[in-house]
């Protein structure tokens, strides 16, 4: 019987091991896979054990940060509520919410660069501590971008044209990040307006425009072009603000006042490859450089009025002379626009905006630093400084004059958008600028929703002046 | 050196692993290590050793290697049980106390263990009734779909499987000692294949039916394939004839088709088993039944790796609950954590320490010179072999999931008795095949 038995056993051995090749199918072969299951709540379970890093202002302000829970886990806890809950975001680990820098800033937060102490406290079966992540983001110009938006629907945006570093973002309807439930439109949103926004830009669009015009030699500050009103546009009559009939004026009075019928003409003249062209150099047509989430940023493009899909580049069927003005189915973000002028005030060179400034271990150690990345050239620094003295005429004798700041310079450029109905009168206010116009260092970007018949320069301008003073007056 | 000397030194790695456990469960918890720590390790030592002083005063000649692998095993097992939940590693060094007694009974009382043959059919009787009784209500209890259980409240809760496999195993080979040669030379052959006589089979597939009637009937898939895995191993040795064998799969597999496509429980028990990270299984949303339990195994060992997240790491429930995140993770889905503390690594070593323990218990029926005592042996051998590829198979989805515990190591008073009791009547075998003419 010694044979059988030998056989017995061998298969035993064979069967065995076949145990050992599963568990190595699942331990190893199939790990990755299992581990990534949404089915696995360990995934879950292990990430709320991770103390996650702090979100900070510039100023050290906290912006997030853990809270002990039960069974060595941790909760999240945003100190500063509603202020910058569109920037931030949130990591909800349990329900899998996250949005804003909690979700792009992830790694960070969790520790995926970790300083010794971290490693030799994991070793030790400790808690895995994640690192700081410190933002661009100013407290003090935040909030007073929120007081001067005074609740009405709108976005506000403030960074340094010569980083990118992004100093404030405001979008009203805010949430607050500590309470996701209950948040429903119009009063509490989650849309991030700032980047996620479907406006219609109005006359700030005219600098692109006007940089598309000059910086491909088609036209000078002083090229003369008649204003008259109304003309035919695309077979549409388009009419100046009060259907006045300026007469023949050359660009810079045309930008100063903001005059509709020249900006078309010059948009249908410089024409759709090159104003497409400059167009994607200040970034439209691609969702914005920004460390925030895809799915939080908006690709700022011409769409089509009648079918509401977005035009392919430099489509023969979109109204360029209207888009050249910023209607004809332009949609824009506030930070699209504010990169606009950043590009303008920074020689031409559009740095790429960011929110995130530096991580910083548990140890105090910066593990790294963002630079600052050129997003593009997008004009010549002869065009852009030209473009700038435009600018900062129409603060100085134009529309923007409400900008004006006394001792600070400003540049900038208002808008005026109809977007409601035929004769309604519902505007969109808007004031894109930077100062000081010199050397400038700081770019606001202001926008308020469906007013009623209100005028950028009006409404928008003197939000963005409050904010550059301040900010100038921090760095200065 | 003697044997009983060799088996004493053999003891060292169990009570190593004791030691290093509990204390690797104290560090973990941040607790200095403290008397009640080196309390446990020490009577769970001083078990080991009274079992040891038991084999050296009545089985002198016995394998001096299964001891000690059995207990390796266990100190495994209940520093494993202690991680999870300290009251446990108490009950169970409690089981553990009885399950000695009862294995000193054991030694003791069946000396000659032959005597065994006599009883076969009260044995073969005891044993059915023993499967029967979860099925009795009042005292019956379901667990999973399946009936495992006795349970009479405030006083015990038992699995009879546990105890009738052995009870099985004797009658088999009781029974094959007797019939091995009409088996085979009573038998014609046709077409190759040998057929034995119905008159000396008989009492074999009537055994077989009935217990895998009862199994069908108490939804157990795991047990089913133990006895039977245990009963083809068994005719095997005592008849050479691999013929049986084959036809012998051939009938499971068509009958584990049609019980797998015809009883509800166990079809869904292999929708699991095929799709257990379908979510609609997953959540249960499909009969009221579940892939979780399969699924977070899986999840669990992938947890672990190849070396695991070191012991007492591993994530066990859910954090602000006292919900498992595996159910029964100290009894049938141990394996599941050992792999996800000790790793790929760890697991591969419980699972070739059983390999020993298995080669000792057939050498043993090797080096037996009857044919009961090879048929014991081997029997005894298989139905151990077969209870840890049904447990560990189902943990890592070769097979369906089922539960049964794993021998030795999972929590389970049920099963510490019983093992310990199989581990007596292999050592009562060997210590008569060893001994010098």
């Amino acid at each position: 019987m010694n044979v059988p038995i030998s056989r017995v056993f061998g298969l035993f051995i064979v069967l065995f091991a076949l145990l050992i090749a599963w568990t190595s199918r699942w331990t190893v072969f199939d790990a990755k896979a299992l581990r990534d299951n949404p089915l696995n709540a360990r995934t879950i379970i292990d990430q709320e054990k991770i103390d996650r890093g702090q979100i900070l202002a510039a100023d050290g302000t906290v912006l997030a940060k853990s809270v002990n829970g039960p069974d060595h886990t941790f909760g999240r806890t945003y100190p500063t509520g509603s202020l910058f809950s569109q920037s931030i975001g949130y990591a909800y680990i349990k329900t899998g919410q996250a949005a804003g820098l909690e979700l792009s800033d992830g790694d960070y937060l969790r520790g995926v660069n970790t300083g010794i102490s971290a490693i030799i406290g994991q070793l030790g079966g400790g808690t895995q501590v994640g690192d700081n992540v410190y933002t661009t983001l100013d407290p003090k110009a935040q909030r007073l971008a929120l007081q001067l938006l005074a609740g009405r629907p709108g976005s506000v945006v403030a960074l340094d044209p010569r980083t990118g570093a992004i100093k404030a973002m405001v979008s009203l309807p805010s949430y607050n990040d500590n309470h996701l439930k209950g948040c429903f439109p119009p009063s509490c949103s989650q849309l991030n307006a700032a980047t996620q926004a479907h406006d219609v830009a109005g006359s700030t669009f005219k600098l692109v425009t006007t940089v598309a015009a000059l910086d491909s030699g088609k036209f000078t500050p002083s090229s003369v072009v008649d204003g008259k009103s109304p003309i035919l546009v695309s077979g549409v009559p388009l009419q100046n603000d009060g259907n006045q009939s300026w007469g023949p004026q050359n660009l810079t009075t045309a930008l100063t006042y903001s005059i509709n019928t020249i900006f078309a003409q010059v948009a249908q003249q410089v024409g759709r490859p090159t104003m497409t062209q400059y167009m994607k150099r200040f970034g439209f047509y691609a969702k914005p450089p920004i460390d925030l989430p895809p799915d939080e940023l908006f690709a700022s493009r011409p769409y089509s009025l009648t079918s509401g899909k977005p035009y392919p580049p430099a489509s023969p069927n979109e109204d360029i002379g209207r888009i050249g003005i910023g209607q004809g189915g332009l949609l824009v973000t506030p930070m699209q626009m504010a990169m606009v002028a950043a590009a303008v005030a920074n020689g031409g060179k559009l740095m790429a905006p960011h929110l995130t400034d530096r991580v910083v271990n548990p140890d105090g150690q910066t593990v790294l630093q963002i630079k600052p990345t050129v997003f593009s050239q997008v004009m010549s620094p002869t065009t852009a400084q030209v473009v700038a003295q435009m600018m900062r005429k129409v603060v100085e004798e134009g529309t923007g004059q409400p900008a004006n700041l006394g001792g600070i310079s400003v540049a900038g450029k208002t808008g005026t958008a109809s977007i409601g109905a035929n004769g309604s009168n519902i505007t969109e206010p808007w004031f894109v600028g930077f100062a000081p116009a010199q050397s400038p260092q700081i770019v606001v970007a202001v926008t308020i929703d469906r007013t009623q018949g209100q005028f950028g320069g009006t409404v928008a301008a003197p939000i963005a002046a409050a904010i550059m003073k301040l900010l100038l007056s921090e760095h200065g | 050196m003697t044997a009983r000397n060799r088996e004493l030194l053999g003891l060292i790695p169990a009570s190593l692993l004791v030691t290093a456990g509990f204390a690797g469960v104290f560090i973990q918890r941040s607790n200095a290590l403290s008397n009640v720590s080196l309390t446990y390790g020490a009577i769970f030592l001083g078990l080991c050793l009274a079992g040891h002083l038991v084999i050296r005063a009545t089985l002198p000649y016995a394998d001096p290697y299964m001891f000690p692998l059995a207990a390796l095993l266990a100190s495994f097992g209940i520093v494993m049980i202690y991680r999870i939940d300290t009251t446990l590693a108490r009950q169970q060094a409690q089981w553990f106390v009885l399950g000695l007694i009862l294995f000193s009974a054991t030694i003791v009382g069946f000396r000659d263990y032959r005597k065994l043959e006599r009883y076969r059919y009260t044995i073969a009787v005891v044993s059915l009734v023993l499967l029967v009784l979860p099925r009795f209500p009042g005292i019956g209890y379901q667990a999973n779909g399946a009936y495992l259980g006795i349970h009479i409240p405030g006083v015990f809760v038992f699995q009879p499987t546990e105890f009738a496999k052995i009870g099985f195993v004797i009658f088999l080979a009781s029974y094959l000692r007797d019939t091995r040669q009409v088996l085979v030379q009573g038998a014609r052959r046709i077409l190759g294949v040998t057929i034995p006589p119905i008159k000396h089979f008989g009492p074999v597939i009537v055994i077989w039916g009935l217990a895998m009637g009862i199994l069908i009937l108490l939804h157990d898939v795991g047990s089913s394939l133990m006895f039977y895995g245990a009963l083809l191993s068994t005719l095997y040795v005592a008849t050479s004839r691999f013929s049986f064998v084959v036809v012998g799969l051939i009938a499971f597999g068509v009958g584990a088709w049609y019980i797998g496509s015809h009883v509800p429980h166990i079809n869904a028990r292999v929708q699991e088993w095929l799709h257990p990270l379908s979510p609609a299984l997953y959540h249960g949303t499909q009969g009221g039944t579940s892939s979780y339990q399969q699924a977070n195994a899986l999840f669990a060992q992938a947890a672990g790796g190849m070396f695991g997240q070191g012991f007492g790491e591993a994530t066990l429930t859910i954090p602000g609950t006292k919900d498992y995140l595996i159910p029964a993770p100290s009894t049938d889905m141990i394996y599941a954590v050992i792999t996800d503390e000790l790793g790929l690594f760890g697991a591969a070593a419980v699972l070739i320490t059983y390999l020993m323990l298995i080669a000792r218990g057939f050498k043993t029926a090797v080096l037996a010179r009857d044919s009961f005592s090879t048929l014991l042996a081997t029997g005894l051998s298989s139905v151990l072999a077969l209870q840890v590829f049904v447990i560990v198979g189902g943990v890592t989805r070769v097979i369906p999931l089922t539960g049964v515990t794993l021998p030795f190591i999972s929590y389970g008073g049920s099963s510490i008795i019983a093992n310990l009791v199989l581990l007596a009547l292999l050592l009562l075998v060997s210590d008569r095949a060893r001994r010098p003419a």
